[in-house]
Parts: structure tokens; C-alpha cells; sequence
């Protein structure tokens, strides 16, 4: 039975990956599942697709996507680093990167800190559960002051805020979601796609083994009550026209680097994605307010990404050529001759 | 050479008994950051454009401004240029260390020293030469600061006349050394005379040394640092992707490889980069850049030290069982921990066979010239991408950051190697891909790159099977084992060959590596001349090591293992290969003060151990 095809004439099949290995309902695999449908919707070859990760849980996930792209699951906590040499070394790759909070919070969040300010083109997801899941439940930096372990461990440090940070860092697109929200999860993820530059989502993704359960504040039923969407994200690739059925007045529209469109209709008021004093006052109070803010916190379309900074020819530079990279027999003369 | 103590009486000027021509070294103490780095290169330069061979060994303290810091030239008419263990001539200009310095010389050495340091009455077996530093300068600027940057100039004067250096040849290097700068010519110049015409006027010669024209020996030669060598043996490479943290003593090789690549890896219809260079936030990070975008299939590397290492030790396991090429050049630096980060030392072999948990072991090359420098980090890349792991290269400080002369590097002729990588022919001829499968019977696997149009897989650091698979199964992870083994096996015959030079069979043995090379030509000559002891020498240039090693020592009496570190790291590392036979004719020789070695220690010190 032929299913539906995309634009480029493959099944959704084709971005599916291995058998997932994490627990039944652990929100890394809706995520997964966003990650397929995203790919799939947007047309993206497989093949040019990188997927990158660091250790733990939500690092495994990029076994269960994109079976035809190449991944690497490396070491913890240094995922940004790999990414910086492999999207420098070959630009035409899309590359998505999967992290957890303790991995880019705690052990990688020296990386994590100069990706972002280097604003190097990826798609770097932070599946979020507020523990650490594959040690057994222990607390990570995104877990909220007095949330409770199951032990009854009550957490007394404050979380790190990554979207906070991203856009105090200079990533030029940060966005929060929740892994029970497969419509705004799939919007994001699909403009983050088409973003030519740090895209940073932090998706809030419970842990149902260690983390979802009462005094967790990273639990489904905590996250469900407290999630404060911005907008409603629409999200429009630059394949297909924009429609009207928007009202002017109450959205927000930001076309991204490849001309694909971000619709977002307002529900908060004062709320202007591109504005990064702005984006982090309200990151500020809805945190005050124990409250999660969602959809797309902050965006620079156009703020020039890391590949433009460093100058590189167009063509990947581990696909050059010995002739190109080899200068001819005078340049070392000239060099000896200086130092004759 | 013999320095036999001529008193201030006996050595009349001229007399060619006593000379002794091309054959000393001099030391100038001077302030770090009193701008002497001029005048001593000046200096070495001079002589060298004389046709005498020349080294020159700068020992600078850890610091900005303000520490005490030597810089030795060694002019040796044999072509010796490995640091003399005796200064013969010292030029004395930093009151904290004067009278130290003085103190250490041989009878029989001269010194050159600022006036007010009063030198001349703590020994009456030198011949002192005052100059007044501060009256020769005024009259050369009127501006302080000026003044403080040329007053070293003074010395080259001085020098000049004393030891017979060309004046002209002092200009010649003066001009190669500040480039098209004429008023910072001119204001050197001055200075340069002053210090020369006082010597003229107030310095009668009554020491012996003194500096001849020669032919034949440094023509056509260049003088260099080895990180400017790998450097350029590294764009040679055609590498494309750098990720680095500043450390000393390995920042300047990155550095000279920025200057090289702006000006020539520039496409010639874009102008833009073939390459990128990127400062990372550490060397974690540094290697973790160069694993990706070695992953990716470029030419990648790093270059770091001791503490760099030990960061590095992480992504170099996983580059080592994930399989993936990169190229690490370590300029070994006197350690443990911050250690003396501007002494040389050869203090990571060890750690750096082993680096990183787990049963790992990685191929390293051993860099004894500035020409291996360049030709060994071309090697490196094509080792790299041929075993598919990654290859460090072992140089040290003294090599790195000392100016060292050699031929002038030629042009490779080999083309790259890009190792095993599918295409569609091989694909067909293997039926199907799989990544850490051994189809050659050389441990060595075929790879696919992301973007090459070759079937994808999924590269972790975890358990894996021959088809990159996740797996725990014993059987997968011990065959995977045994086939690494089996690539370091081939890595054998493929690093670089040792250099032996065989005295006969049955005798005595030395095998050293790096920059050990230099103070061993020494010391072979010295127990020659001296002891008449003829020694078999065995230089290594990599490993793994292979059977010619194993031969050489089987081949030998006593074999001496020589290392410049505390607890014999090659000596130990050759040790865990051999049989007990051959590891009771294995003795070692150590040399960890921080300095670079020297052949007279070396000959002391295995004179010692063979009893005489």
C-alpha cells in the first residue's frame, strides 16, 4: 500500500529510524516523532541530513529518526563542538543536534554557551525532563526550585533558563514547546529547519519513569496546566503560498532566510519575537510566575550565521580537492626564501 | 671543544695559537620583554650569513615582562647544534641574574656586561669587557622609550668587534629581521655603531674566541622554528579544518598556519577561504571540532600541550573506537600539571600511547628537525586518514619554538592519501557496506562520508557491531577489540621508518628520539674522539614500534634508551614489547631539567653507567 508522498517523492518511511529503545510514553519519543513528520513535511533529502548528539536518553534518539542520514552519538556533553567541525567542514548539510538538560545544562554547558554565540546554522533541540533518566532519576539544572525526586529529594538550586541564556548568547532563533503539544512542537521544529542559523528549542519532554509525578514541576500534568502559549505557530514553507486565513491585525509574520514564512497569532500582548530585551523580560516573568512561556520566544532571521562569518568557499571543504588545497611549488619557495 | 683557562694576561690579541674560531656559545641574560629578541636574532643571523652553523636556544620565563630570560647562540664550525653545556661567552644585562650567571661560567669564558653591574671583581679567571649601556645610548635617541627598545643593539656592536661578526652581515640581518621599517633601521644602526665603535676604541680583545668567514656549510641554508615547519607541512597537507586553544608552547604553530592559509589557501576566482581556522573554548571543544569535521571527511587538526592533552583525552578515545582521522601535534612541554610551561621536555609519551580510558592505543611520530616537522605533519594527515584514527605528532618545545637551520624543505611529491573510502566500484566489489567490517584482512575498515552519495551509518562511542549497529554482545565488542589491535598491527609498517646507523654487531646500542638526535650526534663523536668507543644508534621516528627495533636490540650488548623525561617513558613503552632477554640489555638515560639536552651530559652520564 503506497502511502503519501512529499514534495520530493518519499514516504514518510523514509525518515523513520531504528526502534525506539526509551520507556513507553517518555516525551522524547513524541519528540521523535515531530522530528519525522517535520523532515518528512518539509521535503528535506535525507541524505543531506546530519544528526548529533552527546550521552544520555534523550542522546539516543537520533537512532529512532532519519535511518538515511548519517548520526553520530558522541561524548557527553561535547555535541556542540562536533557540530561546530562537521557543519563548518561540509555547509551543505542540514544538521539537527539532540541534547538533554544535563547534558548541554550541566557537563556541556561551556559548549552550549559558544555555539550559541557563534550562531553556527543547526537545529539543537534540548529534550527536557529536569533529571538525568539513564543514571536512575538524578536532578539536572533545568529542574525547578522544591520540585521533588520520587525519592522525595527536594531540589534547592536554581534552574538554568537555555532559552534565557540562548538569546542572551546570540542564537538568532529560540523557541520552548512541549513534547504533549505535537502541533506547536511540529511548527517550530519546521521553521527551525529553514532557519539559517542557531536554532535552540528546549522542549519540555516529562520523564514518566523518574519525573512525572506529583511536586515535579516537569511533569505532563504540571507542564499542561502551566504552559503559557505566546502565539499559535503557524509555520508555511517557501514551496507553498502564504493564505490569507490569518486576521493582520493579531499576527506576526517573520520570513526566514529561505523564504519560508512564520505566522504567529498573538496571545500575549506586547509580545514581539524579534525584540531581545523584550523576549527576555517575558522569559523573566512567566518563569516568575512558575509558568512555562512557549512557541517562538525570540528570532533573527537575518543575523549572519557562523559559515558567512569564517568567509569558506561554497563548496564543503572536506569535499575539496587536492588540487585546491595543495598551494603550488612557488608559494613554498617564496616561504623558504623568507626564511633563507 | 677543550676550553683550556688562558689567564687575562696570556691571550694576546691575534695570536692563532689560542684562538678558538667558530666554536662557542654565547649567552645573553637579558629582561623578558626588554626587546632583546632583535639583537639576539641579529646575532645568530650575522654569524650564519658568515657560512658558520649556527643555533639559537631562547630559555624565557612563563611571563610577559619583567623575569629573567637567556637566549643562547651557538656557532659550531662541526655543525653541532644542540645546546653546549658551557657558555663561553656572556653578555650580562639584567641585574637580578648577573652575578649567578658569572658565578656558573667556565674558567677561561668572557663577559660582556653593563657597567654598573660591577662584575668584573667576583672572578679573576674570566676576561670582563664593561660597556656603559646608558651613556652609548643617549646619544642615539633623545626618546626613553626608544632608547630602552635599541640599548640591546648595543651588545651586537660590541660583539661584532670583539668577535670579529662582519659588521655588514650585521647589517644584512638587521634589514631581513625588521623588513622594510627604515627608520627603525636607521635607529638600530646607530646604536649598533656605538656599541662597535666603544668596543674599538675602549676594548682590547684578550679573549680567544672569534668568529670566521666559512664555506660550504650554511649555504643555501634556512634558519627556522619547527612550528613554523609544521605549519607549512600542514597547508602542504591541504588541511582544511583547524580547531585550536592558545597554549604555550604550540600557539605559534597555529598562528604561522592562520598567516600561511590567508595567503595562500584563497580560491583564486572567489577569494574565499579553502579553509577555517577556529579558536575554540578550550581543547576539549579544539578536538572535538576536529573529530566532527574529520567525521565529515575533512583534513582536520589540532595542535596543543601537555594540559591540552589531558583534556583531549576524552574525544581521542572516541576518535580511536569510533574510527575517526585526526592529527594532533603535541609540543611537549616540562610537566606534571602547569608545570614549567616554557621548558622543553619529552614528558607525554606515555600518556599519549595510552591516551584516553579503555584499551586504547594510538600511532605517534617523532619529529627530531624542523624538516621532519614539515614532512611528518604531511604524514601524519595521510596516516590519519589511512588508519582512520587519530595520530599525534610528538614534538617539544625546544624544537618548536627554537630557530633551527636546515635545507630548505622540498616539495612533496606524493599526492595525498585519503585512505579507505567506498565509491560505487568498491561498493560493488564488497556487495555490502559495512562500516567496521575487515574486507582487507588489515584491520582496516571502509568509510562513507556525510554528503559523498554512499550508504549512511550511525557512528558512536558506545558498543557497536561490524555494521555500526548498537551491540552488547560479547562477541561483537571482542571482535571489534581484536580488530583494532590488528589495525595498530599495520600501523607498524606504515609510520616512519627508524634511521640506524650500525657500529657492528654486539656492542653498545643507543636508541633516542626527537630532539635527543642532536645532542646524540655529539656524543657519539665524543666517545669516539674520546674513549674510542665506537656505538650503534637507533633513531626512532615512530610508533607503534616494528621488528627493526627488536633486531637492534637483539643485535647489541647493552642498548641505551634516551629520554628527556624522569622516569624513561620511551625506555618504559619499549619495555612492555619486549622479551626478558631483551629487556635486561635495555638501560636508560634521563635528562628532565627543563633545558634542552646536551651532548656532553649524555656522554657523562652513559660513561657513568658503563663504569669508566
Amino acid at each position: 500500500m503506497a502511502g503519501k508522498v512529499n514534495i520530493i517523492g518519499l514516504e514518510s518511511t523514509a525518515y523513520r529510524g531504528a526502534k525506539t529503545t526509551l520507556c513507553a510514553g517518555c516525551g522524547h519519543n513524541a519528540i521523535t516523532e515531530r522530528i519525522i513528520d517535520s523532515f518528512f513535511e518539509l521535503g528535506v533529502q535525507p541524505d543531506q541530513v546530519i544528526k548529533l548528539s552527546g550521552i544520555g536518553c534523550s542522546s539516543k534518539s537520533p537512532a529512532y529518526f532519519l535511518n538515511q542520514s548519517h548520526g553520530f552519538n558522541s561524548v557527553h556533553g561535547r555535541m556542540p563542538s562536533l557540530a561546530t567541525g562537521a557543519v563548518v567542514a561540509n555547509r551543505k548539510m542540514i544538521a539537527i543536534g539532540i541534547s538533554g538538560d544535563g547534558d548541554t545544562g550541566a557537563i556541556g554547558i561551556g559548549q552550549f554557551v559558544h555555539l550559541m554565540r557563534r550562531n553556527l546554522p543547526i537545529v539543537y533541540v534540548i529534550e527536557d525532563n529536569g533529571c538525568y533518566g539513564l543514571t536512575k532519576g538524578q536532578f539536572s539544572p533545568t529542574a525547578d526550585l522544591g520540585s521533588t525526586l520520587k525519592t522525595g529529594v527536594i531540589n534547592d538550586l536554581p534552574p538554568i533558563d537555555t532559552c534565557a541564556l540562548a538569546v542572551e548568547l546570540g542564537a538568532s532563533f529560540v523557541a520552548r514547546s512541549f513534547s504533549g503539544d505535537p502541533k506547536q512542537l511540529k511548527a517550530i521544529l519546521k521553521a527551525a529547519i529553514s532557519h539559517r542559523g542557531t536554532s535552540m528549542i528546549d522542549v519540555l519532554s516529562p520523564c514518566v519513569t523518574f519525573n512525572d509525578h506529583e511536586g515535579s514541576t516537569k511533569s505532563y500534568a504540571y507542564v499542561k496546566d502551566h504552559d503559557e502559549p505566546l502565539s499559535d505557530v503557524g509555520f508555511v514553507p517557501y514551496f507553498e503560498d502564504i493564505n490569507v486565513e490569518y486576521d493582520p491585525g493579531t499576527t506576526t509574520q517573520v520570513t526566514l532566510h529561505n523564504g519560508s514564512k512564520i505566522v504567529l497569532t498573538k496571545m500575549a500582548e506586547d509580545y514581539a519575537p524579534t525584540d531581545r530585551a523584550k523576549a527576555l523580560q517575558m522569559m523573566h516573568e512567566t518563569a516568575r510566575r512558575g509558568e512555562y512561556a512557549t512557541g517562538v520566544l525570540y528570532i533573527e532571521p537575518d543575523k549572519q550565521n557562523f559559515l558567512d562569518l569564517l568567509g569558506i568557499v561554497d563548496e564543503p571543504l572536506a569535499l575539496l580537492d587536492q588540487s585546491k588545497v595543495r598551494p603550488g611549488k612557488q608559494a613554498l619557495d617564496q616561504i623558504m626564501e623568507s626564511f633563507a | 671543544m677543550s676550553v683550556t683557562a688562558p689567564s687575562e694576561q696570556e691571550v694576546s690579541v691575534g695570536s692563532t695559537a689560542d684562538r678558538i674560531v667558530n666554536d662557542f656559545a654565547i649567552q645573553i641574560a637579558t629582561v623578558n620583554g626588554s626587546g632583546s629578541q632583535t639583537a639576539n636574532l641579529v646575532l645568530l643571523r650575522s654569524i650564519f650569513q658568515m657560512g658558520v652553523p649556527v643555533s639559537g636556544k631562547n630559555m624565557f620565563p612563563s611571563n610577559i615582562a619583567g623575569l629573567p630570560t637567556w637566549y643562547t647562540v651557538r656557532a659550531s664550525s662541526k655543525g653541532y647544534i644542540a645546546r653546549k653545556k658551557e657558555v663561553d661567552f656572556l653578555v650580562a644585562m639584567n641585574a637580578e641574574t648577573a652575578k649567578e650567571d658569572v658565578m656558573t661560567l667556565s674558567p677561561g669564558a668572557a663577559v660582556v656586561y653593563d657597567e654598573p653591574l660591577k662584575l668584573k671583581e667576583l672572578r679573576t679567571d674570566l676576561t670582563f669587557y664593561p660597556v656603559p649601556f646608558d651613556k652609548l645610548i643617549a646619544p642615539v635617541t633623545t626618546d626613553a622609550k626608544l632608547r630602552r627598545l635599541v640599548r640591546n643593539m648595543i651588545y651586537d656592536g660590541v660583539l661584532s668587534r670583539l668577535l670579529s661578526i662582519d659588521m655588514a652581515q650585521m647589517e644584512k640581518a638587521l634589514r631581513k629581521q625588521m623588513g622594510k621599517k627604515e627608520k627603525a633601521i636607521a635607529l638600530n644602526m646607530n646604536a649598533l655603531k656605538a656599541g662597535f665603535d666603544y668596543a674599538d676604541a675602549n676594548l682590547p680583545k684578550r679573549d680567544p674566541y672569534v668568529v670566521e668567514p666559512m664555506e660550504g656549510k650554511t649555504n643555501g641554508m634556512i634558519l627556522i622554528e619547527g612550528n613554523s615547519a609544521a605549519a607549512i607541512g600542514c597547508m602542504m597537507a591541504g588541511v582544511t579544518f583547524v580547531g585550536w586553544y592558545p597554549i604555550t608552547p604550540s600557539s605559534s604553530l597555529c598562528e604561522s598556519l592562520i598567516d600561511y592559509l590567508k595567503k595562500y589557501r584563497k580560491d583564486p576566482e572567489t577569494g574565499k577561504a579553502t579553509y577555517a581556522v577556529i579558536q575554540a573554548e578550550d581543547e576539549i571543544a579544539a578536538l572535538g571540532m576536529v573529530i566532527g569535521a574529520g567525521w565529515m571527511g575533512a583534513r582536520a587538526m589540532t595542535s596543543t600541550a601537555g594540559p591540552g592533552m589531558s583534556l583531549m583525552a576524552e574525544f581521542t578515545g572516541l576518535g580511536y573506537y569510533a574510527e575517526v582521522p585526526a592529527v594532533i601535534f603535541d609540543i611537549q612541554r616540562a610537566g606534571p600539571s602547569t608545570g614549567l610551561p616554557t621548558r622543553t621536555g619529552q614528558q607525554d609519551i606515555l600518556s599519549t600511547a595510552v591516551l584516553s580510558h579503555g584499551d586504547t592505543k594510538h600511532p605517534m611520530l617523532l619529529p627530531a628537525s624542523v624538516d621532519e616537522c614539515y614532512t611528518m605533519a604531511q604524514e601524519a594527515f595521510d596516516l590519519a586518514e589511512r588508519l582512520q584514527t587519530p595520530v599525534f605528532v610528538m614534538s617539544d618545545l625546544d624544537l618548536g619554538m627554537n630557530t633551527w637551520m636546515s635545507k630548505p624543505f622540498e616539495y612533496p611529491t606524493k599526492g595525498f592519501d585519503r585512505g579507505k573510502r567506498l565509491d560505487a566500484e568498491k561498493l560493488k566489489l564488497v556487495g555490502e557496506f559495512a562500516r567496521y567490517r575487515d574486507v582487507d584482512g588489515d584491520g582496516i575498515p571502509y568509510r562513507t562520508v556525510p554528503g559523498d552519495g554512499m550508504p549512511p551509518f550511525f557512528t558512536r562511542g558506545s558498543g557497536h557491531n561490524e555494521k555500526a549497529l548498537y551491540s552488547e554482545r560479547a562477541d561483537d565488542y571482542t571482535n571489534n577489540l581484536d580488530r583494532l589491535s590488528k589495525k595498530f598491527d599495520t600501523a607498524r609498517s606504515l609510520v616512519p621508518k627508524a634511521e640506524v646507523d650500525m657500529a657492528g654487531k654486539g656492542g653498545i646500542g643507543i636508541i633516542a628520539y626527537g630532539t635527543s638526535h642532536w645532542a646524540l650526534i655529539e656524543t657519539r663523536d665524543q666517545l669516539k674522539a674520546e674513549q674510542k668507543l665506537e656505538t650503534s644508534y637507533f633513531r626512532l621516528r615512530g610508533y607503534p614500534f616494528n621488528k627493526e627495533l627488536f633486531d637492534f636490540i637483539d643485535d647489541h650488548e647493552r642498548v641505551y634508551v634516551v629520554d628527556q623525561n624522569r622516569d624513561g617513558q620511551m625506555w618504559q613503552l619499549i619495555k612492555l614489547e619486549c622479551s626478558p632477554q631483551q629487556i635486561v640489555k635495555l638501560r636508560s638515560i634521563r635528562h628532565y631539567y627543563g633545558l634542552p639536552i646536551d651532548g656532553r651530559s649524555l656522554t657523562i652520564e652513559l660513561l657513568k653507567q658503563e663504569g669508566r
